[in-house]
């Protein structure tokens, strides 16, 4: 933990060169040795859940049901998702979400389709056809092929079923629930094999390098082409991953991939239940926080896939798309009276980036007015990847929560006089100038020019930075070296479901530098770190003899307290 | 014909297994009116908890008087009709034993897992509904069911590790789905014909059994434990296919309730309030049904989120901004959500005590422990933390008590609970709360 911190605070420019005196690595593309880290065993997200099922049997198929919700480590619930487990409740919705797919799935609608081969009879076991089926699709799930023994026991579920109920379908379905149930699938279980590259040490076997591919560049399960690859042996060597890489990077579905990434990076998960009071802001509602997560996601996929842009003009953009809603909110006037409509914000305007877009400014707002101190605390933690401290246990806050009070009409009169409090401005000092120059903006992200009558002052600062207004903001965030280091800190946490090991620092470091001779690209990054060796590197598998008596070995429990 | 437990009983044994169609009528009791007559059985002890954020106002809660006949606090005044099927317990302390109080958090997980957490979400030892749970809640449909009143699913303080957290469900229609729904076996059903589909699908879960120990083999330590509890869940799983499968014991209290609409959740009042009402009702009808014996009811989330249509500020804003109005000793708009806190609390009992059950009511043969997460909220403060046992437990506790801590451990009152409802344990607690001495005066 404290590692990935150090990562994000301070960004370091190394030129490779410099590394192969250091590290004897090769100065070729691939960077410094990396040890690697411990093999994750991550529970499937409700949405990769979801595009799963929809993968494999069509987006008709209706899932109805509510998961366990994710937890947050270290800013990504990629990396909860390796410490969660399911619980009796949370398998009791696994078990009627499964039992409800199968059951479509078998239908009469869609088992012609579905099913891609038709029983010698209804009412009877066809061994055959079940066999055909659930090892198909068991593959698909599993994301490896079935071994010849858990192909017969869901062929023997099938049977058993059939003969118990007389209905073949009715076998099916039983028999895909399981499948659909089993840990194998919920679970993303990772499996390490010696590395004959490197004697003594471990990497991710073909089928489970295929999956941390896929659900990092798709969020979704290995494809047939890629099962194959990692079949065929093709994902053994940088080429031939960057084969698949290239592959995936061209398809539509990089944009999927690169959305989670980012809902999951600015804490869209808690859109969803976010509240503002109805006598304050009556535009907002639930249909207003969706739309407002869409945007910034079109905001981002558009400027970082369809048009390669540089990450950092993430901040300074004024390109977005609105919807008849959103630019209700923004009072922009657009043509369509429904859908979305890209527009282009004119030169000076203060919507810079996404940080002045609805998503950020609403999320880290309270329910009745702004919060420069939400805000600034986001950007630190969020954007740049530094950690804020809670604030002490006993606080005075009336004079900030006070909007009434005559003496302090603005958000900055209010901060300014909490900030006097000697045990409130260590933290309030850093966080508050950055999330003032945003006052501009109220607390569902609408224009303002006063608060209660009194000019608002947009001056901010952000570190030795000083600046003026959202514009001035964007143009920090733009040029500060800790955005782009939290951004490859965060998209490696998201791929690999873990706090960097303290091996793989200087491979860390290194991508940072990657990134900057890249000029920012993220699909870039992506590409340099999904065709690496670095990135499948396996400190050493948990059923290893040599566990025990090895040091080099980093005991899962240890990494996540660490 | 004279209708007596001798010709009810040839009627169950002369009718077959499967089929029985009679009225529950109290020739079931036996003569106390306690047990269940044609099977011997005592009518099932229950445990629940409830819990609010933001704890209640120092020197208004408190009884001056201790033991029993109590004077009603003011806080309290609600609960009086309760009074002597209530404990309140007052005086005990959560010792952070260095490791730092997470306000909103430190509390509750101290008076739950009987040790202070290592940080947020950051438990040693699983909270002890579990514990119950597993001691009393094996046989049931439902080993245990968490609820909350504020919309999220994640406001729930029934843990049994860090990682393994019982999600809370927030919805009253969603509530009613998963115990009324297809599955649900109503035990007063005049017939009862085993599922043929339900023993299939009982079977076909021992494909995913057998996949547990190569399955263990391939992950290190801590991913065990994590897979391990998805077996668990598969065995309840089983279980609960398992109950369905037999012909349940008719129960005088169970009738089914009618379907709740679909509601507004969230944290504003009215909201809570209005859910709070259905999900005890769905509740105390899932518990006279025998679906589950344990409960989790969280009211208010921990700082609790509470707010009033149109207000900009939470009551967890209030306890801290609001100052302290002499006359009253109170922080008015704070105690505003106080009240409405005891007076749903009030509701859950009044829920349970409206279920005649044997001799007496849902309310006798539970024990229901409430508390909150901290004692004056302002400061967070870990002493005196509002703690509340309801309920007789079907004669295993004694009640209508006030006991005064005089700054014991929490732990007392945690072990004392966890003794009465049957769970062999002769201490509890860890670090300075380790304790072994429970409070005589409730035990029976």
């Amino acid at each position: 933990m404290r590692v990935y911190r150090a990562l994000g605070g301070v960004w370091l420019r190394l030129a490779c060169c410099g590394l192969v005196i250091l590290s004897l690595a090769g100065c070729g593309d691939s960077g410094p040795a990396s040890s690697g880290a411990p093999t994750t065993v991550r529970r499937l997200t409700q949405e990769q859940y979801a595009t799963i099922v929809a993968d494999i049997f069509g987006s008709d198929i209706t899932i109805k049901g509510r998961f366990d919700p994710d937890v947050r480590e270290e800013g990504l619930l990629a990396i909860g998702t390796s410490h969660v487990s399911i619980t009796p409740a949370s398998l009791e919705q696994y078990d009627s979400l499964a039992r409800s797919i199968a059951a479509q799935v078998v239908d009469e609608k869609h088992r012609d389709l579905l099913v891609g081969c038709r029983p010698a009879s209804k009412a009877a076991p066809d061994d055959v056809c079940a066999r055909q089926f659930l090892s198909e699709v068991g593959r698909q799930l599993y994301r490896r092929p079935l071994t010849d023994s858990e192909i017969a026991t869901q062929v023997k579920v099938a049977d058993d079923a059939t003969r118990a109920i007389g209905d073949f379908y009715y076998g099916l379905e039983t028999s895909l629930a399981i499948l659909l149930e089993s840990p194998r699938f919920l679970f993303r279980e990772e499996i390490a094999e010696s590395d004959p590259d490197n004697s003594g040490g471990f990497r991710l076997n073909a089928y489970s390098r295929a999956s941390r591919l896929s659900f990092f560049l798709w969020n979704t399960a290995p494809d047939d082409a890629l099962l194959a690859a990692a079949e065929n042996g093709d994902l053994d060597s940088e080429r031939g991953r960057a084969r698949q890489v290239d592959r995936m990077l061209a398809s539509p579905r990089l944009k999927a991939g690169v959305r989670a990434f980012f809902t999951d990076m600015l804490g869209f998960d808690t859109l969803g239940g976010l509240a503002k009071d109805p006598q304050i802001y009556p535009k907002f509602t639930a249909t207003l926080a969706g739309e407002a997560q869409e945007q910034t996601l079109r905001t981002i996929t558009d400027h970082l896939v369809t048009r390669k842009g540089d990450y950092r003009d993430l901040f300074t953009t004024r390109r977005t798309f609105l919807s008849p809603l959103l630019a209700s909110i923004y009072q922009v006037p657009i043509q369509a009276r429904k859908g979305w409509e890209a527009h282009e914000y004119p030169d000076g305007d203060p919507h810079t980036g996404i940080v002045t877009e609805v998503s950020f400014l609403a999320l880290h707002s309270h329910p009745g007015r702004s919060s420069s101190t939400l805000r600034g605390k986001a950007v630190r933690e969020i954007l740049l990847c530094q950690a804020v401290p809670t604030p002490p246990a006993n606080v005075n806050f009336s004079i900030v929560q006070d909007t009434k009070n005559t003496n302090y009409r603005t958000a900055r009169d209010r901060l300014t006089a909490h900030r006097t409090q000697p045990t409130c401005a260590g933290c309030h000092k850093i966080i508050d100038p950055i999330g003032l120059s945003l006052e501009n903006f109220d607390g569902l992200g609408a224009l303002r020019q006063q608060e209660n009558g009194a000019p608002i002052d947009d001056s901010g600062q952000l570190d030795a930075m000083q600046f003026s207004g959202a514009v001035g903001l964007g143009k920090t965030l733009h040029d500060s070296p800790a955005a782009t280091a939290c951004l490859v800190n965060r998209i490696y946490g998201y791929a690999s479901g873990h706090l960097p090991a303290k091996g793989e620092v200087e491979w860390i470091k290194y991508l940072q530098d990657r990134f900057a001779a890249d000029g920012y690209r993220v699909p870039d990054l992506m590409r340099r770190i999904a065709i690496s060796d670095a990135f499948y590197k396996i400190t050493i598998p948990p059923n290893s003899p040599t566990q025990a008596n090895s040091g080099a070995g980093k005991a899962p429990s240890m990494e996540r307290k660490s | 014909m004279r209708f007596t437990r001798r010709t009810a009983l040839r009627g169950v044994l002369g009718g077959g297994a499967v089929s029985v169609a009679l009225p529950f009528l109290d020739c079931f009791l036996n003569d106390n009116g306690t047990a269940i007559a044609a099977t011997g059985a005592q009518l099932p002890v229950r445990f629940g908890t409830w819990f609010w954020g933001c704890g209640l106002t120092p020197g208004r809660w408190i009884p001056n008087k201790t033991g029993t006949g109590y004077d009603m606090p003011t806080e309290l005044k609600p609960l009086e009709a309760f009074r002597d099927r209530l404990t309140i317990c007052s005086g005990f302390k959560a010792n952070t034993d260095g490791k730092g109080a997470v306000p909103h958090y430190t509390g509750s997980m101290s008076i739950l897992t009987g040790s202070a957490p290592k940080g947020q979400g950051l438990v040693d030892f699983p909270t002890f509904d579990t514990t119950i749970a597993d001691t009393i809640g094996t046989a049931t449909r439902f080993r245990s069911l968490e609820l909350t009143a504020t919309g999220n699913p994640r406001d729930s303080n029934s843990l049994r590790s860090s990682a393994v957290i019982n999600a809370a469900e927030p919805s009253p229609a969603a509530f009613y789905a998963r115990l009324f729904g297809a599955d649900f076996k109503d035990p007063n059903a005049a017939n009862f014909t085993p599922d043929p589909k339900v023993m299939v699908r009982k079977s076909a879960l021992s494909a995913i059994k057998e996949q547990r120990d190569a399955l263990l083999a391939e992950v290190g330590t801590t991913d065990r434990a994590r897979l391990d509890q998805y077996f668990t869940s598969i065995r309840q799983l089983e279980q609960q296919l398992e109950i369905q499968l037999e012909k349940p014991a008719p129960l005088e209290a169970c009738s089914v309730p009618s379907q709740p609409a679909v509601t507004k959740t969230g944290t504003q009042i009215d909201d809570a309030i209005a859910n709070h009402k259905l999900l005890a009702e769905l509740l105390a009808h899932a518990l006279a049904c025998n679906q589950t014996k344990v409960f989790n009811m969280v009211f208010a989330d921990a700082g609790s989120s509470l707010r009033k249509a149109g207000s900009t500020v939470t009551h967890h804003q209030l306890t801290h901004e609001e100052p302290i109005d002499e006359k009253t000793g109170c922080q008015p708009e704070a105690t505003f959500f106080v009240e409405r806190i005891v007076e749903a609390l009030q509701t859950m009992l009044v829920t349970l005590d409206g279920v005649k059950e044997g001799d007496g009511t849902l309310l006798d043969h539970s024990l229901v422990f409430a508390h909150s997460e901290c004692s004056f909220a302002k400061i967070h403060s870990l002493e005196t933390i509002p703690m509340l046992i309801a309920g007789r437990a079907g004669g295993k506790i004694k009640t209508g008590i006030h006991i005064a801590g005089n700054g014991d451990p929490v732990t007392r009152v945690g072990l004392t609970v966890q003794q009465a409802m049957g769970v062999p344990m002769n201490e509890w607690g860890a670090g300075s709360m380790q304790t072994s001495k429970s409070i005589s005066e409730l035990m029976v």
